[in-house]
């Protein structure tokens, strides 16, 4: 019930059988509108949500808990909140680059969903440099930030947009850089073909310590470049108010919210497809019992439990860690993260040529 | 699909972020009075304009950064193919990564990361 295996496959067989090339085409676009959308809409629920319930946990409090079965309609009582909110423009801001902003953000976010796998064969665009393609344009996102804090001729948001800009790219080069060790052990930048490089086990558990130290350095830099706690200086709510989005409301405040939630799925989507294997069912080595048994699970269920996990991690931090100076933060990647990588990548390359990894 | 799902994606963002908007303006005609446009910081009323020139202190980052992004971006095609090349890729890439860890240690030591 489950399995989206081979859905995509047999639909275009269907379609392109029934309808001439062109409609089958302009249907392809308007199925990928409507699931995007909607997955856009379900992760925005799910995901405020399941902060929310994790930091109660962390705090041994109960949460939302009013509307709906355990609370589980808050969320959509928070975004009727918002529709019915005025979306304010202040007098002094710069019009059109203030309206264009949470657009930006949004066709960014959306952008990067296509190369990802979320089952087998349940791809939008099976790029062959998937891989570079995400992180190219995951680096736009900061076009928007600063196009946001800029318009609002806020200072507040001035401020939060310029520390967002640094941070977010200062911390591309470490994530960049624990990209390319899977990138070098596998071969290639298709994303495809580096879930099928996992067949016989996840490259966190076959590539020995130094893909370990990628994955740490990896999750380290992600949770910086989205913004999150404790690398949360863009929007530190005791010195800058909300930082760049300060004098957003209503819907479009709504819109930058989301961006952020749905970009912490993104790399954390990206994370799991690259060192825990995407969809690939866990798998050690040549056990063939064993693989057939976890080949029973269904990959959509492999690929959102792996993305789950690593959502969970990092809103694990944020209850952990105390919020970073701005100077602790640059030096943290600047000296320490960035020679790291750079080394690590030169230990992942000897194993990768050597073939000293399983 | 083809590169034409980038555009369906587009698109779709724009219908979602669209709607979104269009919802809300739907539900409030909003008001107007002379304090509802000004900036929002904290109460207190907005002495310059930040449009001014300040110092960002992070300049050097950014020129940092592009460095080291463009070096990255080097990197890419050698990544794919470091497996079949074997050794040669090792040796050179360590002498590229040696030449560039040589220029990060001379904008360290010109104190380019110390903060302000």
């Amino acid at each position: 019930m489950f399995s989206l295996e081979g859905i995509t496959k047999s639909l275009q067989d269907w379609l392109y059988l029934n309808f001439n090339p062109t409609w089958a085409l302009v249907i392809e676009c308007l199925i990928v509108i409507v699931l995007a959308i909607a997955l856009f809409a379900f992760l925005g629920l799910v995901l405020v949500l399941m902060e929310r319930k994790v930091a109660a946990h962390m705090q041994i409090r109960l949460g939302p808990n009013r509307v709906g079965p355990k609370g589980m309609f808050q969320t959509a009582a928070d975004t009727l909140k918002l529709i019915m909110k005025e979306g304010l423009t202040p007098d002094g801001a710069d019009k059109f680059l203030f309206n264009l902003a949470p657009f930006v953000v949004m066709i960014v976010a959306m952008l990067i969903l296509a190369p990802i796998a979320f089952a087998k064969g349940f791809q939008i665009w099976d790029i062959n440099i998937g891989v570079l393609y995400v992180s190219a344009i995951s680096s736009l996102s900061v076009i928007g930030i600063l196009m946001a804090g800029w318009a609002s001729n806020n200072k507040y948001s001035l401020l939060g947009a310029m520390r967002s800009g640094a941070q977010i790219v200062s911390y591309e080069l470490s994530a960049g850089i624990s990209i390319l060790c899977i990138v070098v052990l596998s071969g290639s930048l298709s994303i495809n073909e580096i879930i099928a490089s996992q067949q016989n086990g996840w490259w966190l558990f076959k590539g020995h310590i130094p893909v370990i130290i990628a994955f740490v350095i990896f999750m380290i830099a992600v949770t910086a470049e989205t913004n999150r706690a404790p690398f949360d200086l863009a929007e530190a709510e005791s010195e800058l108010t909300a930082g760049f989005h300060t004098e957003y409301s209503g819907m479009k405040f709504a819109l930058f919210f989301l961006a952020e939630y749905i970009n912490i799925f993104i790399v954390c989507a990206i994370g799991a497809t690259l060192f825990l294997g995407g969809w690939m069912p866990f798998h050690i080595g040549n056990w063939q019992d064993f693989n057939h048994i976890m080949d029973y699970i269904p990959s959509s269920i492999w690929f959102f439990g792996k993305t789950f996990f690593l959502i969970f991690l990092i809103m694990w931090f944020r209850w952990t860690f105390p919020r970073l100076r701005v100077d602790q933060l640059l030096n943290l990647e600047w000296k320490y993260l960035l020679p790291i990588s750079l080394f690590n990548l030169l230990l992942v390359t000897v194993i990768a040529i050597f073939g000293w990894h399983f | 699909m083809g590169p034409i799902s980038l555009i369906a994606l587009t698109l779709a963002a724009l219908l979602f972020s669209a709607g979104g908007i269009l919802v809300g303006k739907l539900f409030n005609k909003g008001s107007k009075n002379l304090q509802k446009g000004e900036a929002y910081e904290c109460g207190i009323p907005t002495k310059t304009s930040p449009w001014h020139q300040f110092n960002v202190g992070y300049y050097l980052f950014a020129l940092l950064f592009l460095i080291f992004d463009v070096e990255l971006v080097f990197l890419y095609p050698w990544a794919v193919v470091v497996k079949k090349v074997g050794v040669t890729a090792l040796v050179e890439i360590m002498v590229f990564i040696f030449i560039l860890f040589m220029g990060f240690l001379y904008a360290h030591k010109k104190g380019a990361l110390k903060w302000m």
